[in-house]
């Protein structure tokens, strides 16, 4: 069943926000889990995580960053009244919600928008919500007010001090823990990098840090394997194991090896097609 | 006059197939099948039904095949097989049918399997022969996934009276006829035909759909499904255990067959999902999907492909015409070898180092045990490894049905004469019972499957388990 884009906004320089038509996904969905998306016959299956779900419309909402082809051709054909091939989901098992006290919610680039949800879940089970976001700069940013609205504490930093302070989330964590914030679980989403540094940083305090990982999937529904990360020495699989695992367990050297392995293979179709992924495209005003 | 030896089958030539996917064997022509037809003895007691997981009435629509009527054979195989297109192609013929065929006892047994095959192409150029479907029942059954039990289970319930839904996770139907036969020992166009059937007798097919997540096998129940048949099959591919398997060019062959057969990466960049592969392929493993990756790896561009076993000729668990075809194509065999670690440079694999084996006693399952020499450690230069040393149980259904009762090793927990589960309503069958096992196994216990749900849903009852 393919299924109709009922909405496509822009949110920043190549980054896009998408509501889909999918009301059983949408019903089923929760915080931390994602859907696979085949775009036309010849596509591939990418993973995307749910951001959010409108239960009035029956709409899942996705935010998709143009890195590849499927989401650089996703953004440049796919507009509202369109319809998506394939969509399958929710896969993945969702964030383990309770109430665990003060909760630190770390948001890196595209990052930010799977963490929305979880942020929110956390804050309506009771938690304090510290959110730390963080982009390359200000025009990268979004969803800057839904995290004041929601958490107790904001902190922005970017990469070239263009809005909040310059710099990296881990730079923010490091001094909350500093100030001697007591932080009972720490949430991490964002580029592999970013959660690793993330993870090292708790990782002396002994504070339970959540990452959820996007590693290279090919089915997605516990099948092929190619999901696999090393968490804890152990062969883990991303789709029906995790996304979200131990940070401080993670091979992370590992898995960003295993996500360049294609990186030619992805430069040759983007060339192909003449797309123009964003880490090309000029940071051009919008 | 007796024709002590079976007739050959044409195919396509093996310097000639390693450079493109199309099919291998390509099939009787009508003289062809006659003639083989003929060698059939007729026997007043025939074994070879018995020999059939599905029971095909093989002497009846051998003689059919041999008179000429090949919609009459095409009916006959029809009665008790709903896949005969694929049987006919990937089935281990001669461990069953052929293996107890009387002409088999002192000649060449017929050639079941090519016949099988030669009726369901027949069908195919000259149009379907649609079972007859019993009146509505309205009893609704669901079905999980897609491959060859849920295709079975699907059609016989179906041809019942009953509604039935299939669904499958991925986004095609057909499970792992798909995703992992490869297109040259199994053209996909054959699978859809087949699915195509089961849609023109009314069975509905809802892709995307992974059962677990979008909705329980609770939920299906709930729902008003009268009974659910769980075939979702095997699962995660299992690795070895060894230092380096999480370097790039580490293939399970789940994920190297699904990115070739399911995603065309053989087509890449017409098609977007890719494959990277070295001129040199090593894939360990010794059975039907080992083979599978080994020939699909020359097919992708390779100039060597290795299979390393750690047995020796006589324990390679494919088929003897998949080793065959693998052999001709040049695919070369280390037996007796096994490996110890991969070994990489900047997290990308360079080789893998093995070490020679020597059988020793039996094992629990009857074949000798391989044990390592020391010292003889040896290396082989490689970026690309294959590992074919099977998969779990897909892990979904029993994850989310607290319920469903399963083995140690994850497998549903079902009467192997019915099917049923330790869930009322439940019932399973295929490779997520039994483990790794054929085409036609899980097509046996789907059938199974079918005729106790069908027990179940007009009785109103729980049915017993049989024994």
């Amino acid at each position: 069943m393919s299924r109709r884009i009922l909405e496509k906004k822009q949110l920043g320089p190549c980054i896009w926000e998408y509501l889909i038509e999918a009301p059983d996904i949408a019903k089923a969905a929760r915080a931390g889990q994602f859907v696979i998306v085949r775009l036309h016959e010849k596509g591939e299956r990418i993973p995307l995580t749910i951001v959010e779900t409108e239960q009035a419309v029956g709409g899942v909402r996705l935010v998709v960053q143009e890195v590849g082809k499927t989401t650089c051709e996703m953004v440049a054909g796919f507009d509202a009244g369109d319809a998506l091939l394939d969509f399958v989901g929710p896969l993945g098992e969702p964030s383990e919600i309770a109430r665990y006290g003060v909760t630190v919610c770390i948001g890196g680039g595209v990052g930010i928008a799977p963490l929305y949800p979880i942020a929110r879940e956390l804050k309506a089970a009771g938690n304090r919500v510290i959110a730390v976001l963080g982009a390359r700069s200000a025009d990268c940013l979004f969803y800057e007010k839904e995290f004041a609205d929601l958490c107790d504490a904001v902190h922005i930093v970017t990469d070239d001090g263009s809005r909040g302070e310059s710099g990296f989330t881990s730079d923010v964590l490091g001094r909350l823990l500093d100030t001697g914030e007591k932080i009972d679980r720490v949430w991490a989403i964002g580029p592999p990098i970013m959660m690793k540094v993330c993870a090292d940083v708790t990782r002396p305090h002994g504070i339970p840090t959540v990452v959820s990982l996007n590693p290279i999937m090919v089915d997605g529904t516990g099948m092929c394997g190619g999901c696999r990360v090393e968490v804890g020495g152990k062969t883990r699989f991303a789709c029906v194991d995790g996304p979200e695992f131990d940070g401080h367990q993670v091979d992370f050297d590992g898995l960003m090896a295993r996500l360049r392995f294609y990186t030619r293979s992805e430069t040759r179709l983007l060339d192909e097609h003449e797309l123009q992924p964003c880490t090309r495209k000029q940071e051009e005003a919008w | 006059m007796i024709k002590p030896r079976q007739t050959q089958m044409r195919q396509q030539r093996p310097y000639e197939r390693i450079h493109n996917f199309d099919e291998v064997p390509l099939g009787y022509t009508e003289e062809e099948a006659v003639r083989e037809a003929n060698r059939c003895l007729q026997c007043q007691y025939p074994t070879c039904i018995d020999g059939c997981p599905v029971n095909v009435d093989i002497p009846r629509f051998v003689g059919q095949v041999a008179r000429g009527d090949f919609a009459g054979a095409v009916a006959t195989i029809r009665e008790t097989n709903s896949l005969p297109a694929v049987c006919g192609r990937v089935c281990p013929q001669e461990d069953q049918c052929q293996g107890v065929c009387a002409m088999g006892r002192k000649f060449e047994s017929v050639a079941i399997g090519r016949l099988e095959r030669f009726c369901a192409d027949w069908e195919a150029e000259n149009g379907p022969c649609c079972p007859p479907v019993a009146a509505d029942t309205s009893k609704r059954v669901a079905v999980i996934g897609s491959g060859p039990a849920g295709l079975t289970a699907a059609s016989d319930l179906r041809r019942l009276g009953h509604t039935v839904t299939v669904f499958e996770a991925l986004h095609v139907a057909g499970g792992v006829l798909v995703y992992g036969i490869p297109e040259f020992r199994l053209p996909k166009a054959i699978v859809s035909r087949e699915v195509e059937a089961l849609r023109a007798i009314g069975v509905t097919i809802e892709l995307n759909e992974v059962i677990g997540r979008v909705i329980t096998v609770d939920g299906l129940l709930e729902r008003g499904f009268d009974a659910v048949f769980v075939g979702t099959g095997a699962g995660l591919p299992r690795f070895l255990g060894i230092p380096g398997e999480q370097l790039g060019g580490v293939y399970s062959a789940n994920e190297f067959l699904t990115r070739t057969n399911l995603m065309r990466a053989y087509r890449f960049p017409d098609y977007d999902t890719p494959i990277r592969i070295g001129e040199r392929v090593v894939t360990i493993g010794g059975g039907n999907v080992a083979m599978d990756a080994a020939r699909t790896a020359l097919r992708l561009g390779a100039r060597e492909s290795i299979v390393i076993y750690r047995r020796s000729v006589e324990e390679l668990p494919a088929r003897v015409e998949e080793v065959e075809h693998a052999s001709e194509e040049g695919v070369f065999f280390h037996l007796l070898a096994t490996p110890v670690r991969f070994l990489g440079e900047d997290h990308e694999l360079s080789g893998v180092e093995c070490v020679e084996m020597k059988l020793g006693e039996p094992d629990d399952s009857g074949r000798r045990r391989p044990i390592p020499i020391p010292g003889t450690e040896f290396r082989i230069e490689t970026d690309t490894v294959v590992i074919a040393v099977g998969n779990e149980p897909h892990p979904l259904v029993p994850k989310t049905t607290p319920d469903l009762e399963v083995n140690r090793w994850g497998n549903i927990v079902a009467d192997p004469k019915s099917g049923l589960t330790s869930k009322p309503g439940v019932f399973a069958g295929g490779d997520i019972v039994t483990g790794a096992a054929t085409v036609i196994e899980a097509m046996g216990a789907g059938k199974r499957a079918a005729t106790a749900i069908h027990a179940y849903v007009m009785g109103g009852t729980d049915v017993a388990p049989t024994d």
